[in-house]
């Protein structure tokens, strides 16, 4: 992996969403805002994995839907492969969505249940018109399904979502996020529905194929136990924001924002001789209506001071490729 | 711990099948275990291997088109099975055998404040009004956590983790010795799981109450149990000291799932999947269910069907590389 080649940049991406008001509430107040993403910025190097990991309703999947701009950002740029996109047309993304795609978490929502395998799988060859060639178009599918692991394909092409397993939908969506052989791919906690025997089946043919064939992949998980196995990199999120940026093994052994640590220590562990299960923080998650001032962190943080409920910390490199948002960071 | 010899619930052979248009789904198949007073079992496995049709079994809340077709399930020395309705629906239902349901995110009734539907269950199974009743409630919510003064809200006002810890306290409203805990974590995010797997924990142990979590996730059975069942397609195929399974698991869909699940402790191990998927239970393999996805299936594996080994006290597995 050259750490040089970025593919993908996302710089003070911001992504609010408005909440509907009644009329008179309306007529009285200002609109109101969630703050769903807020100052967001990462790069993904050419191969890189990153993984965004946060809990739910952390912005983690709208990160993901804006970087690709299935949504458009409120605020900020998206670098692909160094042009700017935020303001490409809704044509020129048409056609730039060759390059970058998506699979979605729920294989059973995602899969249009009354076309078959063959359709799903060949649509976006269509829509990006790479070819016309009925035979050749049936190669290219047969091809994505067989990388894939459903081999013969030949069984598949003419199944329906239904007639198949879960395992199996996901692999099919996977191959058609693949079929017009993509650079960069956001998954979407694309294993989270499966059961654990297939989950790890699935993660490793995507982890091959990814590392086979060089594409950057933006991985979208809640599990930190998983994306230890994935990703090269991980970026933890926290109402909104990247608290803690690291190289997977560093993250997981020197945790340096305290709700990483938290995040860690509340993660069960498959090992009945090294229970821990601690519980270092309290209450809930705020809400992203209203964050709280300073450190997003601070009401729930067991290290908060007063700085921290007045001045928000800088998101800042504190050793090569370490980075953290926070004022006490855990052992500096 | 006390009295941990005294066995609490015994299952004995259950066969139980859903009744479908094409045929009856063998959900639940010779399944036996038992559970001692105060223990915690854990029993696991995937999606559609039969786990909470079996615990619905114990709860005789099974639907319409199912058959106990064999087996008893002994509780406290009487067979759950031969009771009578009205007697189970008294008496053992909630006052002896509680659950805390999957999803009880929506398990709680959205019209109704929380307070009031544990003073509900508790004045159905005790003779008590309505005031002592609403005072247990209250001393219930205290204990989970979720504190007295929130009686009067509603299920829409409260967090997922609250609502869940609602949930537990109405479990525990009639004293039970047996709570069944049906993926009690599913949609609460990881520290709120925490918190809440660490409470049940305390109160298993603080209350002296019997446990069991049917889930798929074997992380969280090696954080709270002591005991551990595995399921594969309707049959337990590996039961014994947590302990003792997790360092030398025997069975090969044990040792599979073990080495799928990815842990963030200790060095980076490979992960191991297992090939194919779970069989479909209208019609499931011959002999071993599990010969066609394992790596070891001999010749017998296809024709007959493996019975419990014992590898130790309190330890059995069923196959056919341990006879």
């Amino acid at each position: 992996m050259s750490e040089n080649e970025v593919i993908f940049e996302a710089r003070n991406l911001k992504k609010y969403f408005t909440v509907k008001l009644g009329f008179l509430t309306a007529l009285r107040g200002r609109a109101i805002f969630v703050h769903a993403v807020d100052d967001v910025s990462f790069k993904i190097g050419k191969g890189e994995v990153f993984g965004l990991v946060g809990e739910s309703g952390c912005g983690k999947t709208t990160t993901g839907r804006v970087a690709i701009r299935l949504l458009d950002p409120t605020d900020g740029k998206i670098f692909f492969e160094g042009k700017e996109i935020t303001s490409f047309s809704h044509e020129e993304m048409r056609k730039l969505r060759r390059l970058m795609q998506i699979i979605f978490q729920d294989p059973y929502e995602s899969l249009n249940p009354r076309m078959s395998v063959y359709d799903i799988v060949s649509e976006p060859v269509h829509v990006q018109e790479l070819e016309s060639d009925e035979d050749k178009i049936t190669a290219m599918v047969k091809n994505s399904l067989l990388q894939m692991g459903l081999a013969p394909p030949e069984e598949f092409l003419y199944r329906f979502p239904h007639e198949i397993s879960g395992g199996q939908r996901q692999r099919v969506a996977i191959a058609r996020a693949l079929v017009t052989s993509p650079g960069f791919l956001v998954a979407d906690e694309p294993v989270s529905m499966l059961d654990a025997s297939i989950r790890v089946e699935v993660s490793k043919l995507m982890l091959d194929l990814v590392k086979n064939q060089g594409i950057s992949m933006l991985y979208i998980t809640h599990d930190i136990a998983l994306a230890r196995y994935m990703c090269d990199k991980i970026a933890v999120m926290y109402l909104g924001e990247i608290v803690e940026q690291s190289p997977t093994e560093t993250l997981l052994m020197e945790p340096l924002h305290p709700y990483t640590n938290a995040l860690m220590l509340a993660v069960p562990v498959p090992d009945p001789t090294a229970r821990r299960l601690k519980v270092v923080v309290k209450g809930e998650v705020a809400s992203p209506i209203a964050p709280p001032p300073g450190c997003r962190f601070h009401p729930r943080c067991p290290k908060a001071q007063d700085i921290c409920r007045v001045q928000k910390p800088e998101f800042r490199e504190i050793e090569p490729g370490r980075f953290v948002a926070c004022h006490f960071p855990e052992g500096k | 711990m006390t009295n941990v010899q005294e066995k609490l619930l015994e299952v004995n052979d259950l066969v139980m099948y859903y009744q479908t248009l094409r045929g009856p789904v063998k959900a639940v198949d010779r399944v036996s275990f038992d559970l001692k007073k105060g223990e915690a079992l854990g029993l696991v496995g995937e999606s559609g291997c039969g786990k909470t049709s079996a615990m619905l079994a114990i709860l005789r809340l099974l639907p319409i088109n199912a058959r106990v077709i064999n087996g008893e399930i002994v509780f406290e020395g009487r067979n759950l099975l031969k009771i009578p309705k009205k007697e189970f629906n008294e008496n053992i239902r909630w006052k002896k055998i509680s659950v805390i349901f999957q999803g009880a995110m929506n398990a709680l009734h959205p019209m109704m404040p929380v307070g009031e539907q544990i003073t509900e269950a508790i004045m159905l199974h005790e003779h008590l009004n309505k005031k002592e009743a609403f005072e247990r409630a209250g001393k219930l919510l205290d204990l989970v956590g979720v504190g007295a003064s929130r009686i009067n809200r509603y299920a829409h006002e409260l967090s997922g983790g609250m609502k869940q810890r609602c949930m537990i306290a109405m479990s525990l409203a009639c004293s039970p010795d047996l709570v069944i805990a049906d993926e009690p974590t599913t949609a609460l995010d990881v520290i709120i799981s925490a918190q809440v797997l660490k409470m049940i924990k305390d109160l298993q142990r603080k209350l002296n109450i019997s446990v069991i979590v049917v889930t798929h996730d074997l992380s969280m059975v090696a954080e709270i149990c002591e005991k551990i069942a595995i399921m594969y397609a309707g049959k337990i195929v590996e039961n014994g000291d947590i302990k003792k399974v997790f360092s030398e698991p025997r069975h090969p869909y044990t040792q599979g799932l073990i080495g799928a699940f990815p842990s963030i402790l200790g060095s980076k191990k490979i992960l191991k999947s297992i090939p194919g998927s779970p069989p479909d239970l209208l019609d499931p393999p011959s002999g071993c269910r599990f010969h066609p996805r394992c790596p070891y299936a001999l010749e017998v594996c296809r024709k007959e069907e493996p019975k419990f080994t014992k590898i130790e006290e309190d330890w059995v597995v069923a196959c056919y590389l341990y006879r």
